[in-house]
């Protein structure tokens, strides 16, 4: 696969199909839910599959396609979820004007940290990133007014199935629109060589505290959504500290660096494989550890690597398809 | 002192450590020209380049070009005053199809923003189909158009030092910098590069500076050289006298040569 896909302008007639698409899948799903098919707690993983899309596809913004190694997504996903939850229950605001609030505040927050930090390199933006993060976790633990240790309770359930996956499908559409855009194209830049990017015009300072500060965006709101999902917030370092970054990664590493449809599938296969593996217990991390050894061994660039779903590539398919078909009916006239 | 109306160093100092890679070097270059940077290995050459698009900070000396203060600015500012340079070690985005190389590089002049970009509005369309005919412009005058859908890691050599040539290009500079274009290339690959030098800089009015140790590219194409070693100017001038300079020879060849031109 040497050469790479030639864009074609097919815009118009592929945004409506993917409208239908959305739409589609969204009433079969309450339909299945309404006809008691899905259970809540189907509904559950699934809303938790769109929160986790949402992180994994925002993380890979930062990490895949600008190229900064983060290991602290999961303080943003606590920014949004804590600040507002408590807006939610001190207030008793509004819960959209919160996860608006709550995801510019993550994103202010980002470039904040962004700023200082993204002048470090690799490793050593790895580094200052968990640092931060286990800054954020640490002054959430010792805020007695959300809960401190025993974390958040009480938060009212405003989170649907239906929101999370209306702002999983606009988070991913619009951060494939971005990479494939100029600005987007700035970032992939600074990946793949900084002092060419530098030498070009690109302002990689500017760029990098951008993707930064969107990613962050991205998760804060995914946060909100899950605080108000589960009613509960813990400061658990499996829930917002470094533990939870991991996990991400992993997600965004095992889909493929660079690939939104990686991300995607593997945010969802993810998501299932622990609840999926539930009746075994405690072997239950033991096999899932074991799928990720052998998925890296045997798939090192990812699922898809680099590879995106295109309509480019499922025009090439059908294509395909039909001359073969048409060629298999000419052999037997 | 005659003031050039193009490139203006004045006084260019570079020290590294304890190392003063670059001391006291005065260029100036009028637009339009063709000028050439020669010197052994390690006389600094690049570092001139480097300390000209911000890479390096110089020590001491100013910077100017088209009267434009650029001592201390970095890369990205460099790049806005119309300066562009090409790398002594390829520097494409190997990953990245041709034809990305060079609208990654058009960003100066990309004229909408984020929100544009990410609600894809008409301004975007529109912007998006103007970089994509510019570039493929560029890509044809450097002859790879029929490659842009390739990986730029997939050009051989030669093609790759052409595509950085092109990369600059869509940047539309008014001063070109070029750091060894010819290095690695074969004696056809040098005579096709002459000949896109002499065209470019005809199409583009381009000003061009460049630093380079084959002999025939420099003989050929520069209208004028400066001759460094050791971080120190030691000759200016014409091609000819370059040649016959005493203290050029010597930095080649050594002292006591029987070498005479």
């Amino acid at each position: 696969m040497n050469r790479m896909n030639e864009p074609r302008k097919l815009d118009g007639k592929w945004n409506i199909v993917v409208l239908l698409l959305v739409v589609v899948v969204y009433g079969v799903i309450q339909l299945l839910a309404a006809k008691e098919i899905l259970l809540p707690y189907h509904l559950q993983v699934m809303g938790l599959i769109c929160i986790n899309i949402m992180l994994v596809v925002s993380l890979n913004l930062i990490n895949g396609f600008t190229g900064q190694f983060s290991l602290g997504h999961a303080s943003f996903l606590a920014i949004g979820a804590y600040l507002s939850a408590a807006l939610t229950v001190f207030l008793g605001m509004n819960f959209y004007l919160a996860l608006i609030i709550s995801g510019l505040a993550s994103g202010f927050v980002g470039i904040l940290i962004g700023l200082p930090a993204l002048r470090l390199r690799g490793d050593y933006l790895a580094i200052a990133t968990l640092g931060f993060g286990e800054i954020i976790r640490v002054v959430i633990l010792n805020i007695p007014a959300v809960g401190g240790p025993r974390g958040f309770t009480g938060i009212p359930r405003y989170t649907t199935f239906g929101l999370t996956y209306i702002l999983a499908v606009v988070t991913v559409l619009g951060i494939k629109n971005f990479v494939n855009s100029a600005h987007g194209r700035a970032c992939v830049s600074i990946r793949e060589d900084e002092i060419a990017a530098g030498s070009l015009g690109i302002n990689i300072i500017y760029y990098k505290v951008a993707a930064f500060a969107i990613g962050a965006m991205v998760a804060g709101v995914a946060g909100a959504l899950f605080s108000h999902y589960m009613q509960y917030i813990s400061p658990g370092t499996n829930q917002i500290g470094f533990l939870r970054s991991i996990d991400i990664l992993i997600m965004v590493v095992l889909g493929g660096l660079g690939s939104l449809t990686g991300s995607v599938v593997s945010a969802i296969l993810l998501t299932l494989l622990p609840e999926l593996l539930r009746g075994f217990a405690q072997y239950r991390m033991i096999v899932y550890s074991i799928i990720l050894i052998v998925m890296m061994l045997f798939m090192p660039s990812g699922l898809l690597g680099g590879f995106e779903l295109s309509f480019e590539f499922l025009e090439n398919l059908i294509g395909k398809f039909k001359i073969r078909k048409r060629g298999v009916s000419d052999g037997t006239s | 002192m005659a003031q050039a109306n193009g490139l203006q160093v004045i006084d260019l100092s570079v020290q590294i450590g304890g190392l003063k890679a670059v001391s006291s070097v005065n260029l100036e270059l009028n637009l339009g020209e063709l000028v050439g940077l020669i010197g052994p290995n390690g006389a600094g050459k690049t570092t001139v380049f480097n300390a000209l698009t911000g890479f390096c900070h110089p020590t001491a000396g100013q910077v100017f070009f088209k009267e434009q203060d650029l001592t201390n600015k970095p890369p990205h500012v460099v790049a806005q005053h119309n300066l562009a340079r090409t790398f002594q070690n390829i520097r494409l985005f190997k990953d990245l199809s041709v034809l990305d190389n060079l609208k990654i590089a058009y960003h100066k002049h990309v004229g909408y923003s984020f929100f544009s970009g990410i609600l894809r509005t008409p301004r975007y369309h529109k912007q998006e189909q103007k970089i994509t005919r510019i570039t493929m412009e560029i890509l044809d005058i450097v002859g790879l158009a029929e490659r842009a859908y390739e990986k730029a890691g997939n050009l051989s050599y030669g093609e790759q030092r052409k595509l950085e040539i092109a990369r600059a290009l869509v940047m539309e500079p008014s001063l070109l910098l070029l750091d060894e274009p010819a290095a690695g290339m074969n004696p056809n690959e040098t005579e096709e590069l002459i000949d896109l030098i002499r065209q470019i800089r005809k199409d583009f009015e381009l000003t061009v500076f460049l630093i380079e140790h084959d002999m025939n590219l420099v003989m050929n194409l520069c209208e004028r050289l400066y001759v460094l070693d050791y971080g120190v100017l030691i000759a200016e001038g014409s091609v000819q006298d370059v040649r016959s300079n005493r203290k050029v020879i010597e930095a080649y060849l050594g002292e006591d040569s029987p070498w005479q031109s």
